[in-house]
Protein backbone atom coordinates (compact mmCIF):
# COMPACT_ATOMS: atom_id res chain seq x y z
CA UNK A 1 0.00 0.00 0.00
CA UNK A 2 2.44 2.41 0.90
CA UNK A 3 4.93 1.07 -2.02
CA UNK A 4 1.90 2.10 -4.66
CA UNK A 5 1.37 5.32 -3.01
CA UNK A 6 5.05 6.42 -3.46
CA UNK A 7 4.60 4.90 -7.30
CA UNK A 8 1.70 6.52 -8.01
CA UNK A 9 3.25 10.39 -6.79
CA UNK A 10 6.32 9.48 -8.67
CA UNK A 11 4.58 8.72 -11.40
CA UNK A 12 2.52 12.01 -11.26
CA UNK A 13 5.90 13.62 -10.31
CA UNK A 14 8.16 12.25 -13.49
CA UNK A 15 4.93 12.92 -15.67
CA UNK A 16 4.77 16.42 -15.42
CA UNK A 17 8.22 17.22 -14.82
CA UNK A 18 8.14 15.66 -18.60
CA UNK A 19 5.76 17.80 -19.55
CA UNK A 20 7.06 20.94 -18.16
CA UNK A 21 9.54 20.21 -20.92
CA UNK A 22 7.38 18.88 -23.74
CA UNK A 23 4.69 22.19 -23.67
CA UNK A 24 5.76 25.31 -25.39
CA UNK A 25 3.92 27.95 -23.64
CA UNK A 26 5.53 28.63 -20.15
CA UNK A 27 2.27 29.19 -18.67
CA UNK A 28 1.26 25.24 -19.06
CA UNK A 29 5.45 24.21 -18.60
CA UNK A 30 4.53 26.44 -14.63
CA UNK A 31 1.02 24.57 -13.99
CA UNK A 32 2.58 20.86 -14.83
CA UNK A 33 5.52 22.89 -12.07
CA UNK A 34 2.82 23.24 -9.47
CA UNK A 35 1.56 19.60 -10.00
CA UNK A 36 5.10 18.53 -9.50
CA UNK A 37 5.65 20.72 -6.30
CA UNK A 38 2.54 19.09 -4.94
CA UNK A 39 3.09 15.56 -5.91
CA UNK A 40 6.64 16.07 -4.17
CA UNK A 41 4.56 17.49 -0.82
CA UNK A 42 2.70 14.36 -1.11
CA UNK A 43 6.28 11.89 -0.77
CA UNK A 44 6.98 14.38 2.08
CA UNK A 45 3.98 13.76 4.17
CA UNK A 46 4.75 9.79 3.43
CA UNK A 47 8.07 10.32 4.85
CA UNK A 48 6.56 11.44 7.95
CA UNK A 49 8.34 15.10 7.37
CA UNK A 50 5.22 17.47 7.53
CA UNK A 51 7.05 20.61 8.51
CA UNK A 52 8.49 20.44 4.97
CA UNK A 53 5.37 19.69 3.06
CA UNK A 54 3.69 22.59 4.58
CA UNK A 55 6.58 24.33 3.48
CA UNK A 56 6.89 23.09 0.05
CA UNK A 57 3.13 23.69 -0.66
CA UNK A 58 2.93 27.09 1.28
CA UNK A 59 6.38 28.35 -0.10
CA UNK A 60 6.91 26.72 -3.34
CA UNK A 61 3.17 26.69 -4.96
CA UNK A 62 1.75 29.29 -3.10
CA UNK A 63 4.78 32.04 -3.68
CA UNK A 64 7.52 31.47 -6.08
CA UNK A 65 4.69 29.37 -8.66
CA UNK A 66 2.49 32.40 -8.07
CA UNK A 67 5.10 34.99 -8.61
CA UNK A 68 6.21 33.38 -11.81
CA UNK A 69 2.86 32.97 -12.79
CA UNK A 70 2.68 36.80 -12.68
CA UNK A 71 5.58 37.74 -14.43
CA UNK A 72 4.14 35.10 -17.46
CA UNK A 73 1.21 37.11 -17.75
CA UNK A 74 2.67 40.50 -16.79
CA UNK A 75 5.39 39.73 -20.01
CA UNK A 76 2.76 38.46 -22.37
CA UNK A 77 5.00 35.66 -22.91
CA UNK A 78 4.49 34.09 -25.94
CA UNK A 79 5.14 30.29 -26.85
CA UNK A 80 8.40 29.45 -28.21
CA UNK A 81 8.44 29.31 -32.19
CA UNK A 82 9.79 26.23 -34.40
CA UNK A 83 12.11 27.59 -35.97
CA UNK A 84 15.57 25.85 -35.93
CA UNK A 85 17.70 28.48 -33.76
CA UNK A 86 21.93 28.20 -33.96
CA UNK A 87 21.81 25.63 -30.26
CA UNK A 88 19.33 23.01 -32.09
CA UNK A 89 22.04 20.36 -32.09
CA UNK A 90 21.75 20.88 -28.31
CA UNK A 91 19.10 18.53 -28.09
CA UNK A 92 20.68 15.50 -29.89
CA UNK A 93 23.62 16.08 -27.27
CA UNK A 94 21.19 17.11 -24.01
CA UNK A 95 19.43 13.40 -24.81
CA UNK A 96 22.79 11.39 -24.12
CA UNK A 97 23.79 13.20 -21.90
CA UNK A 98 20.70 13.17 -19.92
CA UNK A 99 20.30 9.84 -20.00
CA UNK A 100 23.60 8.84 -18.84
CA UNK A 101 23.22 11.15 -16.12
CA UNK A 102 20.15 9.01 -14.86
CA UNK A 103 21.92 5.80 -15.26
CA UNK A 104 25.07 6.84 -13.60
CA UNK A 105 23.56 8.24 -10.65
CA UNK A 106 20.65 4.90 -10.30
CA UNK A 107 23.44 2.41 -11.13
CA UNK A 108 25.71 4.23 -7.94
CA UNK A 109 22.45 4.63 -5.95
CA UNK A 110 21.60 0.86 -6.52
CA UNK A 111 25.18 0.27 -5.57
CA UNK A 112 25.65 1.84 -2.52
CA UNK A 113 21.91 1.63 -1.00
CA UNK A 114 20.19 -1.46 -2.38
CA UNK A 115 18.09 -3.50 -0.11
CA UNK A 116 18.10 -0.86 2.46
CA UNK A 117 14.90 0.66 3.72
CA UNK A 118 13.80 3.81 5.77
CA UNK A 119 13.70 3.24 9.36
CA UNK A 120 10.53 2.98 11.32
CA UNK A 121 11.59 4.72 13.93
CA UNK A 122 10.51 8.28 14.52
CA UNK A 123 12.65 10.97 13.18
CA UNK A 124 12.98 13.21 16.22
CA UNK A 125 15.09 11.69 18.90
CA UNK A 126 15.38 14.41 20.33
CA UNK A 127 12.66 13.46 22.53
CA UNK A 128 9.77 16.45 21.23
CA UNK A 129 6.78 15.64 19.97
CA UNK A 130 6.21 16.10 16.77
CA UNK A 131 8.00 17.18 13.25
CA UNK A 132 7.95 20.83 13.68
CA UNK A 133 9.02 21.02 17.14
CA UNK A 134 12.05 19.34 16.42
CA UNK A 135 12.80 21.47 13.63
CA UNK A 136 12.46 24.41 15.36
CA UNK A 137 13.98 23.84 18.32
CA UNK A 138 17.57 22.73 16.22
CA UNK A 139 16.89 25.90 14.04
CA UNK A 140 17.13 28.47 17.31
CA UNK A 141 19.95 26.06 18.92
CA UNK A 142 22.78 24.35 16.89
CA UNK A 143 21.84 26.43 13.33
CA UNK A 144 21.24 29.71 14.92
CA UNK A 145 24.16 31.28 12.66
CA UNK A 146 22.98 30.11 9.21
CA UNK A 147 19.41 30.95 9.90
CA UNK A 148 20.18 34.66 10.73
CA UNK A 149 22.44 34.69 7.71
CA UNK A 150 19.34 33.63 5.52
CA UNK A 151 17.82 36.60 6.90
CA UNK A 152 20.54 38.88 5.71
CA UNK A 153 20.09 36.73 2.13
CA UNK A 154 16.58 37.67 1.33
CA UNK A 155 17.41 40.94 2.54
CA UNK A 156 19.48 41.23 -0.23
CA UNK A 157 17.84 39.55 -2.06
CA UNK A 158 14.08 41.95 -1.57
CA UNK A 159 17.02 45.30 -2.57
CA UNK A 160 18.22 43.14 -5.06
CA UNK A 161 14.36 42.53 -6.81
CA UNK A 162 13.82 46.03 -6.39
CA UNK A 163 16.69 47.62 -7.77
CA UNK A 164 16.54 44.99 -10.97
CA UNK A 165 12.92 45.86 -11.23
CA UNK A 166 12.73 49.65 -10.96
CA UNK A 167 12.29 51.52 -14.36
CA UNK A 168 14.96 54.12 -13.71
CA UNK A 169 18.07 53.37 -11.49
CA UNK B 1 8.90 0.15 4.31
CA UNK B 2 10.30 1.39 0.62
CA UNK B 3 14.03 1.05 0.42
CA UNK B 4 16.12 4.67 0.26
CA UNK B 5 17.22 3.49 -2.95
CA UNK B 6 13.84 4.77 -4.96
CA UNK B 7 13.70 8.06 -3.24
CA UNK B 8 17.00 8.55 -4.70
CA UNK B 9 15.96 7.79 -8.18
CA UNK B 10 13.30 9.46 -8.07
CA UNK B 11 14.95 12.35 -6.95
CA UNK B 12 18.12 11.51 -9.80
CA UNK B 13 15.07 11.67 -12.53
CA UNK B 14 14.34 14.84 -12.12
CA UNK B 15 17.59 16.38 -11.83
CA UNK B 16 17.96 15.22 -15.07
CA UNK B 17 15.11 16.27 -16.33
CA UNK B 18 15.51 19.56 -14.94
CA UNK B 19 19.39 19.35 -16.09
CA UNK B 20 18.07 18.59 -19.48
CA UNK B 21 15.38 20.69 -20.14
CA UNK B 22 18.04 23.95 -19.00
CA UNK B 23 20.14 22.62 -22.04
CA UNK B 24 17.08 22.63 -24.75
CA UNK B 25 14.78 25.49 -23.91
CA UNK B 26 15.42 28.48 -24.76
CA UNK B 27 12.73 30.61 -22.65
CA UNK B 28 14.03 32.23 -19.77
CA UNK B 29 10.95 31.53 -17.69
CA UNK B 30 11.04 27.98 -18.59
CA UNK B 31 14.76 27.68 -17.89
CA UNK B 32 14.40 29.25 -14.33
CA UNK B 33 11.61 26.68 -13.46
CA UNK B 34 13.91 23.81 -14.94
CA UNK B 35 16.12 25.26 -11.82
CA UNK B 36 13.89 25.28 -9.31
CA UNK B 37 12.90 21.96 -10.09
CA UNK B 38 16.82 20.64 -9.73
CA UNK B 39 16.49 22.59 -6.18
CA UNK B 40 13.07 20.54 -5.13
CA UNK B 41 15.12 17.22 -6.29
CA UNK B 42 17.83 18.32 -4.57
CA UNK B 43 15.60 18.95 -1.36
CA UNK B 44 14.16 15.34 -1.92
CA UNK B 45 17.34 13.58 -1.46
CA UNK B 46 17.81 15.61 1.79
CA UNK B 47 14.82 14.41 3.09
CA UNK B 48 15.02 10.99 2.39
CA UNK B 49 18.61 10.91 3.80
CA UNK B 50 17.42 12.31 7.16
CA UNK B 51 14.74 9.65 7.13
CA UNK B 52 17.07 7.34 6.77
CA UNK B 53 19.68 8.33 9.35
CA UNK B 54 16.93 9.21 11.32
CA UNK B 55 18.02 12.67 12.25
CA UNK B 56 16.36 15.92 11.39
CA UNK B 57 19.22 17.82 10.38
CA UNK B 58 18.44 17.56 6.89
CA UNK B 59 15.15 18.71 6.87
CA UNK B 60 16.70 21.79 8.47
CA UNK B 61 19.04 22.03 5.49
CA UNK B 62 15.49 21.85 2.95
CA UNK B 63 14.42 24.65 4.94
CA UNK B 64 17.46 26.48 3.90
CA UNK B 65 17.47 25.69 0.39
CA UNK B 66 13.82 26.95 0.25
CA UNK B 67 14.84 30.31 1.37
CA UNK B 68 17.44 30.71 -0.93
CA UNK B 69 15.27 29.06 -3.57
CA UNK B 70 12.71 32.25 -2.80
CA UNK B 71 15.61 34.85 -2.93
CA UNK B 72 16.74 33.51 -6.12
CA UNK B 73 12.77 33.47 -8.02
CA UNK B 74 12.14 37.27 -6.75
CA UNK B 75 15.88 38.30 -7.69
CA UNK B 76 16.08 35.89 -11.01
CA UNK B 77 12.65 37.48 -12.16
CA UNK B 78 13.23 40.79 -11.65
CA UNK B 79 16.57 40.43 -14.04
CA UNK B 80 14.35 38.67 -16.79
CA UNK B 81 11.91 41.83 -16.34
CA UNK B 82 14.39 44.66 -16.35
CA UNK B 83 15.92 41.68 -19.64
CA UNK B 84 12.38 41.72 -21.02
CA UNK B 85 12.31 45.85 -20.76
CA UNK B 86 15.33 46.43 -22.80
CA UNK B 87 15.27 43.51 -25.58
CA UNK B 88 11.30 42.44 -25.72
CA UNK B 89 12.34 39.02 -25.95
CA UNK B 90 12.80 36.23 -23.43
CA UNK B 91 14.62 34.10 -25.90
CA UNK B 92 18.51 33.13 -24.45
CA UNK B 93 19.71 33.01 -27.79
CA UNK B 94 19.02 36.74 -28.19
CA UNK B 95 20.71 38.25 -24.41
CA UNK B 96 24.36 37.33 -25.49
CA UNK B 97 26.01 40.34 -25.16
CA UNK B 98 29.06 39.22 -22.71
CA UNK B 99 29.33 35.62 -24.36
CA UNK B 100 32.21 36.98 -26.04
Amino acid sequence: MELAIFLILSMIGIASALNILIQRHPIYSALSLILTFLSLAGIYIQMQAEFIAVMQVVIYTGAIMVLFVFVIMLLNVKAEERVPNKLIGMRYVGIPLSLLLVTALGLNIFQSFSGQTLRVSDVSTSGLTGNTQSIGKLLYTQYTLPFEVTSILLLVGIVGAIIMAKKEL
Amino acid sequence: MIPISYYLLLSAILFSIGVFGTMIKRNMVTIFMCIELMLNAVNLSFVAFARYHSLIDGQVFVFFVMAVAAAEAAVGLGIIVALFRNRQTLNVDEADLMKW
